[in-house]
């Protein structure tokens, strides 16, 4: 077995062995919420008979270890369980709403990543120069506002003043054509990309600027390349690595980070699905939702640290 | 300038301005009598009812955990999506009394024990099946049986026998209850083949519409009902769509998204309605939010604490500063002008010293601990703060503990002596009153035990000459008034708003948001 292929193993199964403590985490932090599951179904409205009846009928009597295996040989045989309140499969509805939630985050990420990534290229070119400052001042910016306050502004601007977009994704379908879908989300895309785009973008300019003080830069200087070709030919290449890094975080946090905007544009993904179901105590969803969740995003930090390794020669042979 | 002419013709069709008024301000504006007539005639046309067309509605209380099956239904979204499939034996009228649905008529015995309710003939599920007396009876029998998850089953437990009779229903009660066909209004009780016991959540009724697809807490679409027997349901299609977020959903209004929206937040209902092609509805109702105190419970077992805290209340103030005007003064009583036979009490007013003195009499020192939450009621927070001010001036300190909004219901409300909530209205009083304040009853949130009251409630139900039951209600309010543990400091309205690419809007329908839910059915599309 090479090095290369040891090395992916170790990761996969350090990754898998982590998911593991999560599940305990999750199914453990979800039992231990205040409020139980049929009081919040019925509301305030619940009479102690139609109570009893139904926690009888959820089967939220069983001792929690017994419930615990239960759920985690779901998992491991691909079978989420069932919603309590709505009594759905939740593969089913999940299988929807992920595929919703991924296609945001994907739009979101094909306009956020190159767009940061082209600024902070951009910031170093003319760094400590007023495209630098405009570019950090605006992001800056942006990035300090919570998504739902950035949400209404551009909400109010674009899609009630302008009428440019939708204010809203309530026409979204996940059976329109694909122009009528990127244009039901075209605001939400607007507020996710002006969130995660100070981080990388800074992080780009970050690591471009590190490397650029290294003397091969000032070699290739010295041979008279432009700034751009030097950039692009000898720090991008060796920034790589930290910026992948951040990129995969950024990326994560798309998909599990959403929960606000997709509430606040109603946008029918997992964020929605999720806080209905905490609202309702419905724990086999939110469990499910947590798992899922956090192996996306020990999935995505996997491939952010496999990425660095295979690009850093010193990392890929290690003494 | 087209925007002003459109809302001057609005007004002129809603009789709020003349005929010759509105060609005057024209003129004003420039434009010449015709274009002026030909445009109002336009505005009135909008007037007659249109058939075809989508509504879209915006409605807020939706959840991705929601299910079909009527039984359990608690929020807007699922009593709006019940009567549109589905229909009840009988419904509120717009004034407030009944009318037949699937019942054609309804009569009471002389004891008031045996109801009869004799089914509309030659009416039809929209699987095609017709609807018999049998369906009428397991129905009922579903929701108020053993394993039962309906809200509507406190109705139900005064019912002893029922039984069906030919195309009759005939319902034998264990005590007299003069309202008992105000229970079957309850939008729980939707008639469903073979009551709905084989598969509850089929969305199978005698409604207007019938659903064509659904996803839960996110859009439901429904179309017309070609064998409806009534005349409501104008629109060929109406889409009903989940938007929980306030903002979100009036800024879908304000750009065409959709028709018609619930719930506009009264702080910018205001804003909202300037809006050239938006009408807000602003509409009184039985709903009213509360600081509700144990009347068993130290140190809330004295009257004159309790008083001292009524009198300390100022409730014009929060209804102009919580309600931003959209509602009406409360009087610690849970029943206002929106019931039928209701009759006012004596207006309590705010009085520092008559708080005071009570304060004083009770023998209570220190604070006087109230929690509340954001979820209590919109607002709550706020009202508790500005109790708090009004208190002081009486020299009452109120500690206000908040509390979060999870689980609010289960581990506060109807737990804690004194907290914040709020009820939505009923159709009657009585229903009302045995709700909450019946020693016996489930949500005796105030822990009211009176006999007096009691006896007064049980004698009213079976009285079946009004004016004797006006009486007792009149008895019975004050009893709460002067001794209850509720203090009810406004009734809020019913915020709705439309655009104009949707008409038919009736205002002062009695019973719940969106004219009674009907709103969807009985409004149109205009062009």
């Amino acid at each position: 077995m090479g090095p290369i292929a040891k090395l992916l193993a170790q990761r996969i199964s350090l990754g898998l062995l982590l998911l593991f403590f999560v599940s305990i985490l999750v199914f453990v932090g979800t039992s231990i919420l205040p409020g139980d599951v049929a009081q919040q179904i019925l509301g305030q409205s619940a009479t102690p008979e139609a109570l009893a009846n139904l926690r009888a009928e959820l089967g939220v009597n069983d001792p929690p270890i017994t419930r615990y295996f239960d759920w985690l040989g779901g998992i491991l045989t691909g079978d989420l369980g069932t919603a309590l309140t709505s009594g759905q499969s939740i593969n089913e509805a999940i299988g929807n709403r992920l595929g919703n939630t991924l296609f945001l985050a994907g739009c979101a990420a094909m306009v956020a990543v190159p767009l940061s990534i082209f600024l902070g290229l951009l910031a170093v070119r003319y760094r400590e120069r007023w495209p630098d400052k405009l570019i950090s001042a605006t992001t800056l910016t942006t990035i300090s506002m919570p998504e739902f306050v950035l949400g209404y502004i551009l909400m109010f601007i674009f899609g009630v003043q302008l009428r440019w977009f939708s204010p809203t994704a309530v026409g979204y379908r996940p059976d329109a054509d694909f122009l009528t879908r990127l244009e039901s989300i075209a605001l939400p895309v607007m507020v996710l990309t002006l969130v995660v785009l100070a981080h990388m973008m800074r992080m780009t300019r970050a690591a471009i600027l590190n490397v650029m003080q290294s003397a091969y830069i000032e070699t290739a200087e010295l041979k008279g390349m432009s700034t751009f070709k030097v950039i692009r030919k000898h720090a991008f290449p060796n920034a790589i690595s930290p910026i992948v890094n951040v990129v995969m975080l950024n990326l994560a946090y798309l998909v599990v980070g959403v929960v606000v905007v997709e509430v606040v544009f109603v946008y029918p993904g997992m964020g929605q699905y999720l806080v209905d179901h905490v609202t309702k105590r419905d724990l086999p969803v939110v469990q499910a939702c947590g798992i899922i969740f956090a192996a996306i995003y020990i999935g995505l930090n996997l491939v952010a640290d496999v990425v660095s390794i295979l690009t850093n020669p010193r990392l890929r042979h290690p003494k | 300038m087209k925007s002003e002419l459109e809302y001057f013709s609005k007004r002129v069709s809603k009789g709020l301005m003349t005929r010759r008024e509105f060609v005057g301000r024209a003129a004003a504006l420039g434009v010449t009598a015709a274009v002026a007539n030909s445009m109002l005639a336009s505005t009135v046309r909008a007037q007659t009812p249109q058939r075809g067309g989508t509504l879209r509605m915006g409605v807020q209380g939706g959840a991705t955990t929601d299910t079909l099956d009527p039984a359990p239904a608690a929020n807007m979204v699922a009593a709006s999506v019940n009567v549109m499939w589905g229909e009840p034996l009988v419904y509120l009228s717009d004034d407030g009394g009944l009318e037949g649905r699937v019942a054609e008529s309804f009569e009471g015995s002389a004891d008031a024990m045996t109801w009869r309710f004799k089914l509309r003939s030659g009416i039809t599920f929209s699987n095609g099946q017709s609807v018999t007396a049998q369906d009428v009876v397991d129905t009922i029998d579903r929701h108020a049986g053993e394993d039962t998850k309906s809200g509507a089953l406190g109705l139900l437990r005064g019912i002893d026998t029922v039984k069906a009779d030919g195309d009759t229903v005939v319902i034998g009660l264990k005590s007299p209850n003069a309202d008992l066909p105000y229970y079957m209004q309850d939008y729980h009780l939707v008639i469903q083949p073979g009551g709905g016991k084989d598969d509850p959540a089929a969305a199978i009724g005698t409604g207007p519409y019938v659903l064509k697809s659904h996803e839960m807490g996110v859009r439901f679409v429904f179309e017309k009902n070609p064998n409806y027997w009534g005349d409501y349901g104008y629109a060929e299609t109406v889409e009903l769509i989940v938007i929980n977020d306030n903002t979100a959903r009036v800024a879908a209004l304000q750009s065409g998204q959709v028709d018609l929206i619930d719930r506009v937040p009264p702080r910018t209902a205001g804003l909202v309605d300037r809006a050239p092609n938006i009408t807000v509805h602003s509409e009184p109702s039985g709903g009213h939010y509360v600081f509700i105190m144990h009347t068993n419970t130290a140190p809330f077992d004295n009257n004159d604490l309790r008083l001292a805290l009524k009198y300390g209340i100022n409730r014009q103030e929060m209804v102009d500063k919580v309600l931003f005007g959209y509602g009406s003064v409360g009087n610690d009583i849970p029943v206002n002008e929106s019931y039928p036979l209701f009759s006012p009490l004596e207006q309590r007013a705010y009085d520092p010293d008559k708080a005071k003195f009570h304060f004083d009499k009770s023998g209570h020192s220190g604070s006087v601990l109230l929690r509340t939450s954001e979820n209590s009621f919109p607002g709550a927070p706020d009202a508790a703060a500005l109790f708090q001010q009004s208190l002081a001036a009486a020299g009452i300190d109120l500690e206000i503990k908040r509390e979060p909004n999870d689980g609010y219901w289960s581990e506060v409300w109807n737990k804690q002596p004194f907290c914040t909530s709020y009820w939505g209205g009923r159709p009657i009083q009585d229903q009302m009153y045995s709700t909450a304040y019946l020693s016996t009853a489930d949500w005796n949130d105030t822990r009211f035990n009176n006999t007096q009251f009691d006896q007064l409630l049980l004698a009213a139900r079976a009285e079946l000459d009004e004016a004797k039951r006006k009486q007792m209600y009149v008895d019975m309010g004050t009893l709460v008034h002067n001794e209850g543990g509720l203090i009810c400091p406004m009734f809020n309205d019913f915020v709705d708003a439309q655009s104009d690419r949707v008409a038919g809007w009736q205002s002062g329908v009695k019973g719940f948001p969106f004219m009674n839910y009907t709103a969807p059915m009985r409004m149109w599309v205009t062009g």
